[in-house]
């Protein structure tokens, strides 16, 4: 311990302590900015890595809406939906109310009894036919899909709903979760208090329209299909296929029926990076302030150690002529950054874990991990020993020569 | 003297070029950081009808269902049933307004143009004289055209440059969603931000394309828009069964001049409530708000946490900015100790000498923060275009953000070489001689 030098290290530092003492404070603060952004980095990337379910590169949507007195809705649905599906490069196609990730949607409450006093379980609802788990992407786990007789037809202010549904698995899970999967299918369900529903098969994987929802997975199909004068087909293509198929299909829906528009024609894609754009501008954002700030903490300290050095160069010049090595010189400075490192991340640790508070308390952060500090501390030491290095390797390179020069 | 001061600055920043731009720069990512961060929230809680925005209240109903609170806090429900929307229109004494969303598809008279979808504001023709919107053509329609749902409109100036090429087209007539409407007002431009009089379905969206008395929702079965939110499913069937549903959709808004006017309308809605639980509906206990715009703002959360979440580690990073500068005035000045020694000897004042270096911060600070507000321009370009078009096209920096920009760097390099300054003109004449 003892050629470490701590005593005159410290001595030295105790002569100047304002800029030791700036540096040091200069690190706590950069350790709790850093350590805070990269767990919110770290929980926005998990966040956005969550699978929809979906076929994501190959799958397209569209509004078609009719307009005038005596556009039939049923008919061109029907219509609609066998030209799409036996267009070339469709793999498959639904009419549906609601699309994954898009921000808007239909949602309800389920519960295992009837009754407006029993607490609900949330899900997506989403209004499909047989083709569904197909289009969608999905498996299913257990029990059965629809068959071309469970669909019916909902009417604009229709409010009641069918006897059959499939359900993701999370959202079996959360309504019985001592059961199994296979036990879950043929249970019956209620649907807004006392409409019961029979669970007719399960699938593995679908998000709901709302990134933000905590009930992501919760999904509910239900075998219909809507007679809205405003509704949305899905398509999904064979791989390669989509861009193509987008434009021609818009066009060739466009001209099938004078007395509609087709609108807002978008890929899968799209919607996931439109849902999560705040969260990958947030992510951006956070990594450029890391980066500049370490920079300029970095370059604080390189500034400091430079200015102690020239300060010292007559000290330096002595003790290299009374023998001290190279290796020595770098080492008092390396070890000096060590000690105004420790204090400064002792600091930093408090403020971490005290911003980590803050955020909890004013913001949805969750508190942080405990291995993201040690990291952290981790990392400024070895940024501050980096930046050290410089100014110390020049100072080892002082003559000692220069002792015995007077100015 | 100052000019002295500011010459032996510029002499002294261009000594040590790296050590000064380093400062420089410094200050100006800080200042950069913190501005761009603290015009987006500026700009998402700015006061979007500044004249009146204490004396327009958005009114909350707890028609929420006996055995669950409409969230865990127990608020009442963000918007109010068409039910209560219509009964509470009809007390005339006091200036109310209620609205919703739909949408339809809107055919020009002209052949040419292609229909297209337009988004609506149902609302009652209080809208305008409440919320003030500009008319760039006609006016509101009267009062009575609520009452005897009469097919008129108001188009926003996209909507009439879209159908009517921009002309005046007070007295013409369009359909929207097949029926036929006449045209009595065009807005001119209009862009509330946030727009404060629906944020249910976000707060940075532009007004609807098209205005019309909430009263033909009914007769013409209006399509349903916004966010729809059911404690029990509508014990009707078909569009009335809905219209007469415990279902949320609508906002309501009053306007009130006095606290008394204030106490006077939450007596009324009182009553009001308790006169629909003799009818059955309200089984939950008395639970009405009123909350003037900015405190509803701040209730639905229109500041997004993230932008409050930057804005906060912006601040430390202009702190770390700033105590970096500190340590290198610091070191610099104290690299001209013997100079200063040797000015106090010959008979320099402590003042003059603490003038000098607060000149060249505050040189350094106002360098820093030109260039710092450069960079927000730059930050708040790549915020926009990382948020797409959400927030985005209406960020920007007035004056008022300029002069904060400005005052900030100021006040903070001033900060900053304070105590630098403070340690250069403390330095004893003697002993420095002494050394020399």
């Amino acid at each position: 311990m003892s050629n470490l030098e701590f005593g005159p290290i410290m001595r030295a530092l105790l002569r100047n302590k304002v800029g030791a003492i700036l540096i040091a404070l200069q690190i706590a603060v950069t350790m709790t900015i850093i350590v805070n952004a990269v767990f919110i980095i770290v929980e926005r990337k998990a966040m956005m890595e969550r699978e929809s379910g979906l076929d994501e590169a190959n799958t397209f949507y569209l509004t078609t809406t009719g307009f005038g007195k005596d556009f039939e809705s049923k008919r061109v649905t029907i219509e609609d939906l066998a030209l799409i599906r036996n267009t070339p490069g469709v793999i498959d196609a639904i009419q549906v109310n609601a699309i994954p990730m898009s921000g808007s949607g239909w949602s309800m409450g389920l519960a295992t009894q009837p009754g407006e006093e029993i607490e609900s379980v949330g899900t997506a609802n989403y209004m499909v036919d047989d083709h569904a788990l197909n289009t969608y992407d999905a498996e299913l786990l257990a029990g059965e899909n629809f068959s071309p007789e469970d669909i019916r037809f909902r009417e604009r202010n229709q409010s009641d709903w069918p006897d059959l549904a499939i359900i993701t698995q999370a959202l079996a899970k959360s309504l019985f979760p001592e059961l199994g999967i296979d036990e879950v299918v043929g249970k019956t369900i209620y649907i807004g208090d006392n409409e019961a529903m029979i669970i007719k098969g399960i699938i593995d994987k679908l998000q709901a329209p709302w990134v933000g929802w905590n009930n992501l997975d919760h999904v509910t199909l239900t075998p219909e299909m809507m007679a809205f004068p405003s509704m949305r087909y899905l398509i999904r293509t064979e791989p390669g296929m989509r861009d193509k198929l987008m434009t021609s299909l818009e066009e060739t829906l466009a001209n099938q029926y004078p007395n509609r528009i087709i609108r807002n024609v978008e890929t899968i894609t799209a919607t996931r990076d439109k849902s999560y754009r705040q969260h990958s501008a947030m992510i951006n954002i956070l990594t450029a302030t890391m980066i500049l700030l370490t920079l300029i903490t970095a370059l604080g300290i390189i500034g400091l150690a430079s200015f102690n050095v020239n300060r010292r160069r007559k000290q330096i010049g002595t003790r290299r002529a009374l023998g001290a090595s190279k290796q020595a010189i770098i080492r008092y400075f390396m070890v000096e950054n060590l000690i105004i490192s420790s204090f400064g991340l002792i600091l930093g640790v408090g403020l971490t874990i005290g911003l980590n508070f803050m955020l909890i308390e004013w913001f949805a952060v969750k508190a942080l991990d405990w291995y993201y500090i040690p990291t952290g501390v981790v990392l400024l030491f070895v940024v501050g020993q980096l930046a050290a290095f410089g100014p110390a390797f020049r100072a080892a390179q002082i003559s000692p020569a220069l002792a015995t020069r007077t100015i | 003297m100052f000019t002295y001061y500011l010459n032996l600055a510029v002499k002294s920043i261009r000594r040590n070029m790296g050590l000064s731009s380093l400062m420089v720069l410094a200050i100006a990512l800080g200042i950069g950081a913190c501005m761009t961060t603290v015009t987006v929230n500026y700009m998402m809680s700015s006061n979007p009808i500044p004249h009146k925005s204490d004396q327009l209240f958005y009114v909350q109903l707890d028609n929420w269902g006996p055995h669950f609170p409409f969230n865990d806090e127990n608020e009442p429900p963000n918007q109010v049933t068409w039910r209560d929307a219509n009964n509470l229109m009809q007390h005339r004494q006091f200036k109310q307004v209620a609205m919703g969303t739909s949408g339809a598809v809107i055919e020009s008279d002209n052949r040419e143009l292609k229909p297209f979808m337009a988004g609506i504001r149902l609302t009652y023709t209080n809208f305008f004289s409440m919320f003030e919107p500009p008319f760039l053509y006609g006016g509101p329609w009267p009062s009575d055209a609520d009452d005897n749902m009469e097919q008129v409109v108001v188009l926003s100036k996209k909507t009439n440059q879209q159908v009517f090429e921009g002309e005046n087209s007070v007295g013409r007539s369009l359909t929207i969603g097949g029926n036929r409407f006449r045209v009595v007002g065009v807005l001119d431009d209009y862009e509330p931000i946030p727009r404060f009089y629906d944020v249910s379905t976000g707060a940075f969206q532009s007004p609807e394309d098209v205005f019309m008395p909430l009263t033909l929702k009914r007769p013409l079965e209006l399509s349903s828009g916004g966010n729809n939110n059911c404690w029990k499913d509508p014990d009707g069937e078909g569009f009335e069964g809905y219209l007469m549903s415990e279902c949320i959709n609508y906002q309501f808004w009053v306007e009130l001049n006095d606290i008394a006017e204030q106490k006077q309308y939450l007596s009324f809605l009182n009553a009001y409530v308790e006169e629909q639980k003799t009818l059955g509906r309200f089984p939950r206990p008395l639970n009405n708000r009123i909350s003037a715009i900015m405190e509803w703002m701040e209730i639905q959360e229109v500041v997004a946490d993230d932008a409050q979440i930057m804005m906060w580690l912006a601040s430390l990073f202009l702190l770390v900015c700033l105590l970096n500068t500190v340590g290198l005035l610091l070191s610099k000045y104290a690299t001209r100790t013997s100079d200063i020694a040797l000015r106090r000897a010959i008979g320099a004042t402590k003042q003059a000498i603490f003038s000098q270096y607060i000149t060249e911060s505050a040189l350094i600070g106002i360098l820093g923060g030109i260039l710092g507000l450069a960079l927000a321009l730059a930050g708040i370009e790549a915020v926009k275009s990382m948020y797409g078009d959400f927030i985005s096209e209406h960020v920007g920096m007035d004056l008022t953000i300029v002069g904060i920009a400005i005052v900030l760097s100021i006040v903070s390099s001033v900060l900053a070489g304070c105590y630098p300054a403070w340690k250069a003109c403390s330095v004893p004449p003697a002993t420095q001689l002494r050394n020399q």
